[in-house]
């Protein structure tokens, strides 16, 4: 399984994902930056979180418009998967790759800890090493993960089964006390169409290893590879 | 030369030079120097740069060791982890600009000690913030807190380095000058550190990073003097922070130090291009050329004197091999940062500025470093304070004072803080903030970091000496308590203005402290900085000597933390027990008095009651380890048992011993441990001759005493969590209840109590 990791000015958590992908895969990723000419084929393209061009006027707004964005959007929908972590959810939902936006935490601060997300669909590519409903426990770290969208796309969101993930409790269950900063619905992540695209707030890629803070985000990478290989 | 008349002795004074500094300069130069001159002279010869009243007192403090490779002196300090590891780390302090902006203050403070690490070649791996606000009581306090705690996480979260640790502390003696500190830690292959010294004349000097502006000009002088009231008038001294751009620094660099492009580099931080132009200089014995009209201005019409001046952030000055202009450019190109060739090394020992076809400074680099004012200040020693004797203070059930100590600013959960920032990225994170120390992974093998900061400013009011000991002291005992070897530590040395001899004394006896402490601990000092003058209307913070302390763990999987792992595990407590409460926070919370003598700090039974806990740990033996600090026993048994969502039951007291001197006192050189195997911990304490006796069982879901006194685990939490929240949503000091109706300021759910989490910061510079 061939990945490439788009770096930005900005990108400051490729580190992470390419380490949680280097464990289930056993070679490191690729790595390309924005402005290289030509990028290399590759069975997924994973987007970063971080601070691209310092989220300077809004968050994702200018690496949206990064010139490898055009090769991304075009290589997406060939069926390429597509997934953006935190700032490259971010990207994503500017690129108008996915739908809606995220606005700032209700809280307007900035939240780093463990969170609990029910896994809403499991028949995709990326959610397939989860059972459906399954409660996992994984950190996030944003100031600006607040999904919001219209009426009309949220309702979509869930007929068509776009919603990947939650905010819920321990237990599975979805209340405004676990919905900490205040999503639509408490959506923590949501696909494409064809469900090859997926964006997400919370940090699975730090949730990979027993000695540092827990494994639930380590069937995500298993789940993944072994549906690309 | 132009302007070179005008220059008075009053307005050296404005400068912050004295007649006889100025009669220096002048002797110096030859001639009255011009305004660049003499604001070049005023920068260097600040407090902030020269450490001039400091210095001959921390040139006594131990520097040297095995492991270090590099001590005070350069942008950070370095030592040697094995395997062609270095780990580099500074703290330093960002006081006076907090106080007047605190969202900029604290951001840029951030920035300026990223800068110094991977100036010497590190990638930062950790940021901590020790910070000191005045009373809770104070509006302004709230401000202040807010400010600073989401500048350095706007900072530290965008460059992507996880904020780790640190601590927060009130007291009124910072209403008018908090402290903010900030720590960072790098990683460096121990054969590719870079260091600052200009070599090989004709080298190109090179400017890289953000253009030069107005801002923060003077900002040296300012870190150099008492507040007044007018301290809201300094604002525009204050710099503002680009983290976006410190990013793009950090990784420019980096890439271009995995060639050979590089001689010598130094960031631009206090006292902006001509500290750094003239350090680079001074270290290599050899003259610097400026032309300033090569510099990248953010305005036009700047003067020589405010480029040289200025502080704006994120600027670096290196100096290249002949030729090494391509690798640079090709570098910086991608990175898209601005840069310039302004200048090249010279054999004439001068630092020679030219803008405009003219010569704007002229002046000899190694007087101007080495004939830096240094003063032997007058010092005078506190009076000691009496003792306290605990059978003088009325009986009160523990429960209830437990409950109140927990809920105080002082050991209020400090989550609030630290969850605003990222600590966990770069995904190295094995011990998150609240424990004794953070603990950071630095190769796939398991080999990791300990890092911590402490200070017990009340202690070092009472008895500055035992304060300065007591501070290494228990920084050297938090890295032990997770298993760690420490290895050396920096020093923020926050303390008021030192022209009273009363505050120098406090100086004098707390490096004193250090001195010995690092020395029975070996312990040595590789990096540091000074903050003085941090009063405002003759009104001086009570001395703070912060201590960033590393230490290193050879693998993960035998690092432990405070939380309680098993029912049916025994607690041991290691160490001797007084009852000492002198200076305690139970007397200060509980009886409402500050009086008192610090405890004693024994370093011998420190240094054998650490070696055998650290040995324990290592061979397996002990699960769980807390050391006891502010509140004593049983505040210590209450966050191992918060920690771990398990409640345990405490044997009685000593003996002889009032209750609550047993359980609240602060006695040195102590942990609790928890322990499957109480007879192998026992045993071995003994042969060991280290004082250890059990204390009680861990068990059930309440913290129960000897006397049928009991609490349940999730009120302990619930009191724990609730006090800064709630403050921080402006309601009064804890009332129960949701903070601000938002389900995310309370994590009561989350467990760790956490008050030592991550933070504080910056005045005085480099030594």
């Amino acid at each position: 399984m061939r990945a490439i990791v788009v770096m930005f000015p900005g990108s400051n958590r490729e580190r992470d994902v390419c380490a949680a992908l280097a464990l289930v895969t056993g070679h490191e990723p690729v790595r390309v930056w924005h402005r290289d000419a030509t990028i290399p084929e590759s069975d997924l393209i994973v987007l970063p979180g971080g601070f691209a061009y310092g989220d300077y006027l809004r968050c994702g707004a200018m690496a949206a418009h990064s010139p490898v964005m055009c090769e991304v959007r075009d290589r997406a929908a060939r069926g390429i998967p597509v997934l953006g972590i935190c700032n490259g959810f971010q990207i994503l939902a500017e690129a108008r790759m996915l739908p809606g936006a995220l606005l700032p935490n209700r809280s307007l601060r900035f939240t780093c800890r463990d969170v609990h997300l029910r896994v809403e669909n499991n028949q995709t590519i990326f959610t397939c090493g989860y059972q459906a409903g399954q409660a996992i426990r994984v950190p996030v770290a944003h100031h600006d993960g607040n999904y919001t969208a219209d009426a009309e796309t949220l309702d979509r969101l869930e007929d068509k089964g776009l919603v990947a993930f939650r905010y819920c409790g321990p237990d599975g269950g979805v209340s405004e006390t676990a919905n900490f900063n205040g999503s639509a619905r408490a959506i923590a992540g949501i696909f494409n169409n064809s469900r090859t695209v997926l964006g997400l707030m919370p940090h699975l890629e730090n949730a990979v290893d027993p000695l540092l803070g827990g494994t639930d985000g380590r069937a995500f990478f298993e789940g993944l590879v072994g549906a690309l290989q | 030369m132009k302007g070179g008349s005008n220059v008075t002795p009053a307005l050296a004074a404005e400068h912050g030079l004295t007649e006889e500094e100025f009669d220096r300069a002048v002797g110096i130069l030859g001639r009255t120097p011009n305004m660049t001159e003499l604001g070049i002279f005023s920068a260097m010869w600040s407090e902030h740069c020269s450490y001039k009243s400091s210095k001959i007192w921390l040139k006594t403090l131990p520097t040297t060791g095995p492991r270090v490779i590099c001590g005070p002196g350069e942008n950070a300090g370095v030592v040697d982890i094995g395997d062609g590891d270095a780990v580099v780390f500074k703290i330093e302090s960002h006081n006076h600009p907090s106080f007047i902006e605190p969202y900029q203050g604290a951001a840029t403070g951030v920035g300026g000690i990223l800068r110094d690490v991977f100036t010497m070649g590190a990638r930062p791996i950790a940021i901590l913030d020790s910070l000191r606000f005045g009373s809770p009581d104070l509006p302004r306090t709230r401000h202040l807190l807010a400010g600073v705690v989401s500048g350095i996480g706007g900072y530290g979260n965008c460059v992507g380095v996880p904020t780790v640790g640190g601590e927060c502390e009130f007291h009124s003696s910072y209403d008018g000058n908090n402290l903010v500190n900030a720590m960072c830690v790098g990683l460096a292959r121990s054969d590719r550190i870079f260091y600052s010294a200009a070599a090989g004349p004709g080298n190109p000097v090179i400017y890289v990073g953000a253009k030069t502006g107005r801002d923060g000009i003077h900002g040296a002088t300012m870190a150099s003097a008492e507040f007044s009231s007018d301290a809201e008038e300094k604002r525009p001294t204050v710099q503002v922070g680009d983290p976006f751009t410190e990013k793009l620094l950090i990784e420019a660099c980096l890439e271009l130090m995995e060639g050979d492009a590089i001689v010598a580099i130094q960031d631009m931080g206090a006292a902006g291009l001509t500290s750094s132009a003239v350090e680079m200089a001074g270290k290599g014995g050899l003259g610097i050329e400026l032309n300033l009209d090569q510099v990248p201005l953010r305005e036009a019409g700047m003067s020589a004197y405010e480029i040289m001046l200025s502080e704006s952030q994120e600027r670096m000055l290196m100096i290249l091999r002949p030729g090494g202009e391509a690798d640079a450019c090709r570098v910086f190109e991608k990175w898209e940062l601005d840069f310039a060739v302004i200048g090249r090394v010279t054999e004439t020992g001068r630092l020679v500025l030219r803008m405009n076809g003219e010569v704007a400074a002229d002046i000899p680099v190694e007087p101007l470093v080495s004939a830096a004012p240094v003063y032997q200040r007058p010092w005078r020693r506190r009076p000691s304070e009496p003792e306290i004797d605990p059978a003088s203070l009325p009986n009160r059930d523990p429960i209830e004072c437990l409950q109140r100590l927990i809920a105080s600013p002082m050991l209020a959960s400090k989550r609030w803080i630290w969850e605003q920032y990222d600590h966990l990225v770069m995904g190295n994170m094995v011990k998150r903030p609240g424990g004794d120390a953070a603990v950071v992974r630095v190769s796939t093998d398991g080999k990791a970091l300990a890092l911590a900061t402490d200070c017990t400013p009340r202690y070092c009011r009472a008895d500055p000496a035992r304060g300065g000991a007591q501070a290494v002291a228990e920084s050297w005992r938090n890295l032990t308590a997770v298993g760690a070897e420490p290895l050396a530590l920096t020093d923020n040395m926050n303390f008021g203005n030192p022209e009273r001899p009363e505050i120098m004394g406090e100086f004098v006896g707390a490096i004193e402290g250090m001195r010995e402490a690092c020395l029975a601990l070996d312990y040595p000092v590789v990096s540091g900085n000074v903050s003085l003058y941090n009063e405002t209307n003759g009104s001086a913070i009570l001395p703070t000597p912060v201590i960033g302390g590393v230490g290193l763990v050879a693998n993960i999987r035998n690092v432990v933390d405070l939380a309680l792992k098993r029912d049916g595990d025994t607690l041991i407590l290691i160490g001797e027990t007084s009852g000492h409460l002198g200076c305690s926070l139970y007397l200060r919370e509980i009886e409402g008095s500050e009086a008192g003598q610090s405890p004693p700090v024994d370093l011998t039974a420190e240094r054998r009651n650490g070696d055998f806990v650290r040995g324990m740990i290592r061979a397996g033996h002990i699960v769980g380890c807390h050391d006891l600090s502010d509140g004593g026993l049983l505040v210590a048994v209450a966050e191992m048992a918060m920690t771990g969502g398990r409640g345990a039951v405490l044997d009685p007291p000593s003996p002889g011993l009032p209750s609550n001197a047993f359980l609240f006192g602060e006695d040195q050189a102590r942990y609790i441990v928890e322990t499957a195997d109480p007879g192998t911990v026992l045993k071995a304490a003994r042969a060991a001759g280290v004082p250890a006796r059990k204390i009680g069982m861990v068990g059930g879901v309440a913290l129960t005493l000897s006397d049928g006194g009991a609490i349940s685990i999730d009120a302990l939490r619930a009191t724990n969590e609730a006090w800064l929240p709630n403050y921080m949503a402006g309601m009064s000091e804890g009332v129960p209840g949701d903070g601000d109706g938002r389900s995310d300021d309370r994590a009561a759910d989350q467990g760790e109590p956490a008050r030592r989490a991550g933070f504080d910061r910056r005045s005085a510079r480099r030594r």
